[in-house]
């Protein structure tokens, strides 16, 4: 039976081109693969099924994860949020969603545009001149900055917070360790959770490449210090790159403002769904310096005319600093990236607008403060741990109960709660990661509020 | 020949839409006992990180944002809108629309990462399962589906390679991946990512590997060698258990770079062939959309001693089910965030179940026909050559030359992409591998009726006769897409440079 997706499998047609070409059978295609390596068993996967079959199989088996009756209070490094339709209507025109790379720029002008967009949005909200097109993610964004850095300034430290998230901090040596450079740790004040200025002092050294932050933190809060941390950075002649969820950017100053190099940060949250864990969107900003720009890895698109100079148009631009051009003096061997995700958060950017995004946050930060006030009036909890202003995201410590066991009862009723940091950060204690956005409604706060104060007893 | 005209909305950026107080999405309000318990926003955020200045996003109504993305996606081009698009190298197949139906069911797209493993039994079974689909196909023993693109699965690869020597105590010593002078560019970007030092070798006529060569600059320092088969050129490689072997006994690995894997899914596989090391691109082989430049995914396989230095987390089936382990001491650690690109792995998923062995099979050998069936064709177009060995047999994809027509009517390689374009036709990786000149890298993949190959070619044929008789209309192309040809060099000088809004509005003023 010829295949619905091979036209040319039919018999007949096969047989018309076989005999066009003065080939008797495909083998002949073949016949330069030498017999010790050729498989000639049958490959042991299932199938072939039809569409009907296909579409039971696979809805049968994503029937097996469960679904809660609100989001489930996770966040970590991404995030649950609101999709509009009109994203998720845009990325799937199959112009966009079917298309490579744009190498032929005349006849891919909408990617390129759109792309050129997504890079002006995230300069605009992260106060950064430059962005490329995309990275993997922001962990890989984050390894890449810091190896940009390092060629920067030929220095080989990064200086990183303590309690910064550990999966970023494994990608971070990853893609570091191959280049002998060194991360160190700075602490933190037990109070506050802030980065202790005194340590990042005594650590910062003529070695220095870069002071690493996130901002909010991994644990929520977020680091006012960070005037003080930029103008340390660089009186040593170390670069500053800061770590953003960009939907915090509509209330908080942006890096920008306050002396960052190389912005970061992952922008699953603007217009992409979470699955599982990807597609995300490495996010890639800088300032402007030629230096810097030559530096910097990725696809970038610029702005040009056509070369008769009638009319405005776009192009992939300085493609010296890639791989195909540059081979193993290049900057990234990156070249596939997650375009169509920065499409969805072009897409977001321009229906939120300014006004949209402020209204966003503050009503994130509206129903986490609830949640906290919430669920910190409750007997044997803390809520949050450190003492500083928390955008989204914030520690819940158990006293009586294990993270654990108030984890399986609230699953018993229904709801996911928070990432346990027992293994993270065992110092601690029995402490876990809630995360609030849109999603969570005060009704549903209030639903795991009283499942917490069942669980808790 | 077919009449075709792109659409040209000489759409302005969206920023010039921007009228101040128009709004595109509403967020829902915060309920009053919310409101109550945060107090006054200004007064919450510490004064020194408020953001004073709202960003200089624009305004735009929702009806005026769903146009302006819906003209420039009508100004762009897909496998799936188009008509052909032979990009060598990228196995531009047919995306099938039940994948796309599958991979946006809510079951998959709000899951998060972090969820309990009670909750997520169905995509990390997928996960598995897919894993263990992919080392049937290639003849592997164990792998990871973190990396989001091919070449983050080369640096994966090549930071095994590293951990290897490293576990035995000779990475001081093997700082050498050797790679043909035909390899894709990303081989040696992501040998050296890793740390390694680049050796080329040069190819023999016919593109592959010059076992000589290679004998000369193996040693105690070569740590491995990043090979594609069939190669860049299309051809496949006669002597890879040689290659292996020389590679073997100098103590390097074998990297399988799996591009072109699609010329011999069940044929043949890299692992039967001597390789240690596999990388997939899904987005490729396995029909997932590349999204104009991404998601893709690229699945690391490996042979059994490589094992324990695996990323973590891998999925794992156990007695209560499936589970993510992080059970390998001697791990890399991570290359991603995550999982990887899981949404695409869905995609590959059902394509895999709506292939089957046999499906696979035939996908491989119909590419290949395909790709013959072209070059044949071609070869015979005045002005155009098939260089390189041209009696062997290409596999999925063929490399012609047109730099005879380029000597006898100025008639570029350039200039005949573009000229395609106006016919509607996308057009075939151009300039590379490096050593064909004026090459034109023609990958048609299996999903190509015989229609859209001799219209192909038809339009091949129509553009060296113009380029013979009126060769300026060739080289005027394109005329029928969004824009004509753009200056790059423009683009890229520094005192033309614009590469965002911002840098735009400083350099030519306004707002």
């Amino acid at each position: 039976m010829p295949h619905p997706y091979i036209p040319n499998s039919v018999s007949e047609i096969k047989e018309k081109m076989m005999e066009e070409m003065g080939i008797k059978s495909i083998e002949d295609l073949y016949a330069d693969i030498p017999t010790e390596v050729r498989f000639e068993g049958k490959l042991r996967i299932p199938g072939p099924y039809t569409e009907q079959e296909v579409r039971r199989r696979v809805e049968t088996l994503l029937g097996r994860n469960r679904r809660f009756r609100c989001p489930p209070f996770l966040g970590g490094g991404v995030w649950p949020h609101y999709v509009p339709a009109v994203v998720d209507e845009i990325v799937s025109r199959a112009e966009f969603l079917t298309s490579y790379t744009p190498y032929q720029p005349e006849i891919t002008q909408g990617m390129l545009q759109t792309l050129f967009e997504y890079q002006s949005l995230i300069c605009e909200l992260t106060g950064m001149e430059v962005a490329n097109s995309s990275m993997y993610d922001w962990a890989t964004a984050l390894g890449e900055a810091a190896r940009m850095a390092g060629r920067l300034t030929r220095r080989s430290t990064i200086l990183v917070p303590y309690l910064m998230s550990p999966n970023r901090l494994a990608v971070l040596r990853a893609y570091t360790e191959p280049v002998d450079m060194k991360v160190v740790q700075v602490d933190y004040d037990e109070v506050t959770g802030l980065i202790d200025l005194e340590d990042l002092k005594e650590k910062l050294s003529d070695d220095t490449a870069a002071v690493y932050v996130e901002n909010p933190s991994y644990l929520g809060f977020v680091e006012e210090g960070v005037d003080a941390i930029a103008e340390a950075a660089h009186d040593i002649g170390a670069l500053f790159i800061v770590g953003v969820d960009p939907i915090s950017l509509g209330l908080l100053r942006p890096p920008g403002d306050y002396g960052a190099d190389i912005v970061i940060g992952e922008g699953q949250p603007l217009g992409n769904h979470i699955n599982f864990g990807g597609p995300l969107l490495g996010i890639f900003a800088c300032r402007g310096e030629p230096r810097m720009i030559r530096q910097m890895p990725g696809r970038i698109i610029g702005m040009t005319t056509t070369l008769d100079g009638s009319e405005r148009g776009f192009v992939m631009t300085l493609q010296t600093r890639e791989q195909h051009i540059r081979r193993e003096r290049a900057t990234s061997n990156i070249c596939t990236n997650q375009a169509l995700c920065a499409v969805a958060a072009a897409v977001y950017l321009s229906l939120l607008g300014p006004n949209g995004l402020r209204e966003l946050a503050e009503l994130i930060t509206s129903r986490a403060h609830y949640a906290m006030r919430r669920i910190g009036e409750l007997t044997g909890v803390r809520a949050p741990l450190f003492s500083s202003y928390h955008f989204k995201e914030f520690t819940v410590s158990f006293e009586g109960k294990s993270v654990e066991e108030v984890h399986r009862g609230l699953l018993e009723r229904g709801i996911h709660g928070g990432k346990s940091l027992i293994e993270e950060f065992p110092e601690i204690g029995e402490t876990a990661l809630y995360c609030v956005t849109e999603l969570h409604t005060k009704e549903d706060i209030d639903l795991l509020v009283s499942a917490l104060e069942e669980v808790l007893g | 020949m077919r009449r075709f005209r792109q659409a040209d909305w000489d759409e302005p950026l969206i920023f010039e839409l921007s009228r101040p107080g128009r709004v595109g999405f509403t967020p829902p309000k915060a309920e009053p006992e919310v409101c109550d318990a945060a107090g006054d926003i200004e007064e919450l955020v510490p004064q020194n990180m408020l953001r004073r200045e709202p960003p200089h996003l624009p305004e735009v109504s929702e009806v005026m944002v769903v146009r302006h993305y819906i003209h420039l996606s009508q100004m762009n081009y897909g496998v799936n809108s188009g008509a052909f698009y032979p990009l060598g190298s990228c196995t531009m197949k047919y995306n099938p629309i039940i994948n796309e139906v599958l991979a946006s069911n809510p079951g998959l797209t709000e899951l998060h990462p972090e969820q309990d493993e009670s909750t997520i039994q169905g995509v990390l079974e997928m996960m598995y399962q897919l894993k263990s689909w992919l080392l049937e196909i290639t003849g592997m023993d164990d792998g990871t589906l973190q990396p989001a693109a091919g070449a983050h699965g080369e640096f994966l690869g090549c930071l095994l390679i590293r951990a290897y020597h490293e576990d035995r105590g000779e990475i001081d010593v093997r700082r050498e991946i050797i790679v043909p002078d035909s390899a894709h560019g990303t081989n040696p970007a992501s040998a050296m990512m890793a740390g390694f030092k680049v050796v080329e070798i040069p190819s023999r006529e016919d593109g592959c590997v010059d076992l000589e060569a290679l004998r000369s600059v193996v040693g105690e320092q070569t740590a491995g060698m990043m090979l594609t088969n069939p190669n860049t050129l299309g051809i496949f490689e006669s002597d890879i258990v040689e290659i292996a072997r020389i590679i073997h006994e100098a103590g390097g690995l074998m990297y399988y770079d799996g591009a072109n894997l699609n010329a011999i899914l069940g044929r043949c596989r890299p692992g039967d062939m001597g390789f240690d090391i596999v990388h997939l691109n899904l987005h490729k082989t396995f029909s997932t959309p590349h999204g104009g430049g991404g998601p893709g995914s690229g699945p690391i396989l490996v042979k059994e001693f490589l094992s324990d230095f695996l990323p973590v987390p891998t999925v794992e089936r156990g007695e209560e089910g499936y589970y993510l382990s992080y059970d390998r001491p001697k791990t890399i650690g991570r290359i991603h965030g995550y999982y990887g690109n899981v949404n695409p792995m869905l995609k590959a998923y059902a394509y895999i179940l709506s292939m089957g062995p046999e499906g696979l099979k035939e996908a491989a050998e119909i590419s290949v026909l395909n790709a013959n069936y072209i070059a044949r064709k071609l070869m015979k177009v005045r002005g155009i050559t098939l260089p390189r060995a041209p009696e062997r047999p290409r596999k999925h994809e063929a490399v012609l030359s047109a730099s005879e027509m380029e000597r006898e009517t100025g008639v570029r390689t350039l200039n005949i992409a573009k000229a395609l374009l106006d016919r509607g036709l996308h057009a075939p990786t151009v300039y590379f591998p490096l050593i064909v000149p004026e090459a034109l890298m023609i990958e048609p993949t299996e999903t190509e009726p015989l229609e859209a190959l001799d219209a192909f070619i038809e339009a091949i044929e129509e553009i060296s006769e113009i380029a013979y008789s009126k060769p300026e209309e060739v080289l005027s192309a394109p005329r029928n897409t969004a824009v004509g040809r753009l200056d790059e060099a423009k683009a890229a000088h520094p005192k033309t440079l614009c590469l965002s809004w911002r840098m735009y509005r400083e350099r030519f003023g306004g707002d």
